[in-house]
């Protein structure tokens, strides 16, 4: 074993194990849970703030502005500032709107985005759960988010947020299939849908290495659907704040806007944990066939580090299009996903199955 | 055109028509390839207290000439003239514009509403006569 | 407003939106009554008159020289151009004789102005199809003519800088330098505004093909500016009835005859490289010169009407004068470029999508006070 320098396997199996000496497993099972709980909750907050943060001042960066530079060093307690704003706005009740559904929507989507986070591992035994179907339940918890948005569109009662919403409707389950393929790709190449296998099979040179040009399509594809299946620029039809003044949250205020906001956030990592890890390894560090001392050092990286690196790289590519691009109309959007992305797609599933029978993949 | 009067003094040529030739004469302008003003650039009414005068400023993108359309309008409890958004559609702004302002008809207007000031807006503010004791300060 | 004016008649599948006066790009107080059927956009309905201030009502009864400082608050993007046209039509009247002096100075003031305007434009455009970052660089840029501007008339936007007969000062003495500089700077930046957006193919497919305008309709609906050259429409009045120093230097109309909204895209951009060099020709060359004529401190126009055409930055500018012979005019109608412009969005809309609706209204680039007068 490589990496037990790291390993946290047995830094949370020994917690499980103290815990089930000491009492039943009904309660050791509840203390882990609310544990686990507590870390995600707590890993998701910093997360969200954090992410907001970098957008921040990545924009500043692209738009060349300094950005958020007056609460603490580098204004790093901006975004701390904004959400304490926000959990003293007023929410404001809308006449006419469906109270209930008005109410549900952000919980909805928030809690689509918290459920996918128990199922990525962050490093070698950092995982909440290690399902066998692991990738299948991220892919289905996120999806659930758009339920979130149509609610949050069509019990508005509010013209600018239906239209939102039905964009964001279509949109969504348009580049899911996008997403799903370009994922199958990947299990195609690993034979597996369990995360953590996934990751370990990545050992010796990442997928988006050695899975030969198909890998690297089923990336480039991925890039692209994720970006618009988390409904940011230049496919943010569902706000599109020059049209529709802010989409299918044009109603809400205070902490509401603000669980919309962060769940966007969230999404956004969540997409980027999954192509590091399916594409980039994972929290796998770097290794290069042959060059024993480089592999050494990488290896002294921490994995959680490592993991977050490559995260961050693609979320710092998301922003970059984000920043860049104007926005896609909606027919635009469409075409781009039945008649480009889609056929791409699953000609590219053919030829990576080819490349995985003949064993031309390293 | 009979009964035009023709002023070559002024700054633009002028023709000065009947209230019920200015659509005619319009077309001609418009239609004959010698003249062929077909760049509508301005459209205005003035108010000179006994009778409206409706004044059209012409261009011609062919021959890069202008000249000045110009009918007196009596009535003016009733006013009214042919629009003329069926020769140049760009007018249909102004003529509304000039419907809100000086309560100027136009006849086979496609869409004559007021433009600027409510619906229930008493007078015709660009009138001479028009009084608002709050807003017009007389000095 | 009645309901019925609203909503109109909506057949089944149909709804009715208001876009605006609140809205984040109608650019101002417009608001525009769509007619949809799903996405797409059955019918526009402009309602105008929520920042009327009756300008015209205003002008009757204030001097020439007072009158000035009103068109400012028209297209306040092009506030010289709207300033130097009153000048210019009571200097006309006057048959006053305008040094070289001052017309060199108001022509590079006009450029100046048109480029700043241009600058706005090109960064809320990018804005309305929902590339941020080129507000910045736009704005960025823009500051650098501001700065001038309010070296040279102690105002930023709203300059009120001619007066008839004249300027209101003479330039700064570092004028000149600074124009130079600026000019040198912004020849280096505009290629930055066609690598973030021209070149950029979601941009193109956004615009291309999107909002068809004709020639032909372009002219019946009188649509000037860089929105009537985009559309082949050979407008440009500083071309076709030059006034102040046009006449004396040489530049290019800018046309393209596709008539979609890239079209007027792509001419707003090719006229700031011309403006720049409109500059260039003209700044080294300032003759001396007082920056005023002598003017009566009463100005009366003889009776008579008077017609003054300029080429604001969104299209033909036009002052029309009826005069009583007194001190104030009689009548004082403005014919505004972006209220023509206004009239075509119905054609150019109907049948796009609501997305193209505001790259149209981006590319017609509207200033709604010029419109409400």
């Amino acid at each position: 074993m490589k990496f037990n320098i790291y390993d946290l396997s047995s830094f949370t199996s020994s917690i499980n194990q103290t815990l089930m000496e000491n009492c039943s497993p009904f309660w050791a099972v509840t203390i882990e849970m609310v544990l686990v709980g507590i870390a995600i909750l707590s890993f998701y907050a910093i997360v969200g703030l954090y992410l907001v943060y970098a957008e921040r001042k990545v924009c500043a960066f692209m738009q060349c502005r300094v950005g958020p530079n007056r609460v603490g060093p580098y204004g790093f307690f901006q975004t701390i500032a904004d959400l304490i704003k926000l959990l003293m706005k007023e929410l404001i009740p809308i006449k006419n709107a469906d109270k209930f559904l008005f109410n549900l929507a952000p919980f909805i989507v928030i809690i689509a985005s918290f459920m996918a986070l128990a199922a990525i591992p962050f490093a070698k035994g950092l995982h909440a759960i290690d399902f066998n179907i692991g990738i299948f339940y991220v892919m289905a918890v996120t999806s659930i988010g758009v339920i979130g948005i149509l609610l949050a569109g069509w019990s508005s009662n509010n013209k600018y947020s239906l239209i939102g919403a039905m964009r964001s409707g279509a949109q969504i389950v348009s580049y899911e299939l996008s997403v799903g393929l370009s994922l199958v790709t990947i299990v195609i190449l690993s034979g597996s849908l369990q995360l953590s296998t996934i990751v370990e099979a990545q050992r010796d040179g990442w997928f988006l290495f050695t899975g030969h040009i198909p890998a690297l399509i089923a990336f480039l594809v991925f890039l692209v659907a994720a970006t618009a299946e988390t409904n940011r620029g230049p496919f943010d039809l569902a706000e599109a704040e020059s049209e529709l003044t802010a989409g299918f949250h044009t109603e809400y205020s205070g902490i509401k806007f603000a669980f919309f906001f962060l769940a966007e956030y969230m999404n956004m990592f969540i997409v980027a944990s999954i192509a590091a890890t399916m594409f980039l390894g994972g929290w796998m560090p770097l290794h290069v066939g042959g060059w024993e001392a480089f592999n050494n050092i990488m290896d002294f990286v921490p994995p959680f580090f490592w993991y977050i690196g490559k995260t961050a790289v693609v979320i710092f590519i998301m922003m970059w299009f984000k920043w860049t691009f104007p926005r896609l109309r909606i027919d635009q959007l469409l075409t781009l996903e039945w008649k480009y992305l889609l056929p791409i797609n699953l000609v590219n599933i053919i030829i990576m199955s080819f490349v995985v029978l003949m064993g031309w993949h390293f | 055109m009979p009964g035009a009067e023709i002023d070559t003094e002024k700054q633009f040529l002028t023709a000065t028509v009947e209230n019920g030739q200015i659509h005619d004469l319009a077309s001609f302008l418009n239609n004959t390839p010698e003249t062929c003003f077909d760049y509508l650039f301005c459209e205005s009414a003035v108010d000179y207290s006994d009778h409206f005068m409706m004044v059209y400023h012409l261009d011609s993108t062919k021959h890069r000439h202008q000249m000045v359309m110009k009918t007196k309008i009596t009535d003016r409890e009733n006013p009214s003239i042919d629009s003329m958004c069926n020769v140049w559609i760009g007018a249909e702004y102004h003529e509304r514009e000039i419907f809100d302002l000086f309560g100027i008809k136009f006849n086979n207007h496609p869409d004559l509403r007021k433009i600027f000031l409510d619906n229930d807006w008493v007078g015709f503010p660009l009138r001479k006569d028009y009084t608002d004791p709050v807003n017009i300060v007389e000095r | 407003m009645t309901e019925e004016t609203i909503t109109g008649q909506l057949e089944e599948q149909e709804f009715s939106i208001n876009m605006g006066p609140q809205h984040p790009s109608t650019h101002g107080v417009l608001r525009m009554i769509l007619k949809l059927k799903g996405e797409t956009v059955e019918e526009v309905k402009p309602q105008l008159g929520y920042i009327h201030r009756g300008i015209e009502k205003m002008c009757e009864k204030l001097t020439y020289a007072q009158t000035i400082h009103l068109t400012d608050r028209l297209d306040y993007m092009s506030a010289h151009i709207l300033n130097e046209a009153v000048c210019l039509t009571v200097e006309n009247a006057l048959e006053v004789e305008i040094p070289e002096h001052i017309q060199y100075i108001r022509t590079i003031m006009d450029e100046l102005n048109r480029i700043a305007s241009h600058q706005l434009w090109w960064s809320a455009f990018g804005m309305d199809l929902g590339a941020l970052t080129t507000f910045f660089y736009g704005l960025r840029d823009r500051e650098k003519i501001l700065d001038i501007f309010e070296e040279t008339c102690g105002a930023r936007l709203l300059l009120s800088y001619n007066v008839p007969g004249g300027l209101m000062f003479d330039i700064h003495p570092n004028f000149q330098k600074r124009v130079k500089e600026f000019i040198t700077y912004f020849r280096k930046k505009l290629p930055e505004y066609d690598a973030l957006l021209t070149g950029n193919p979601i941009l193109q497919a956004r615009t291309k093909g999107v909002g068809m305008l004709t020639r032909e309709q372009a002219i019946a609906y009188g649509v000037s500016g860089p929105s009537g050259r985009g559309s082949g429409f050979s407008c440009d009045v500083r071309k076709h009835q030059p006034y102040s120093a046009y006449s004396k230097v040489g530049f290019k109309e800018i046309l393209y005859n596709e008539g979609d909204s890239f079209a007027r895209y792509k001419v707003r951009m090719d006229e700031m490289w011309e403006s720049m060099s409109i500059i260039e020709q003209l700044i080294d060359n300032i003759p001396e010169g007082n920056h005023a004529v002598k003017m009566k401190a009463i100005i009366k126009l003889p009776a008579g009407e008077y017609y003054q055409r300029v080429e604001a930055a969104r299209g033909e500018f036009g002052v029309f004068v009826v005069s009583d012979g007194n001190k104030m005019p009689y009548r004082m109608k403005f014919r505004s470029p972006n209220f023509s412009n206004l009239a075509a969005i119905n054609t150019m809309a109907s049948g796009q999508k609501i997305a193209d609706l505001i790259a149209i209204g981006g590319s017609l680039d509207f200033v709604i006070p010029d419109m409400d007068r």
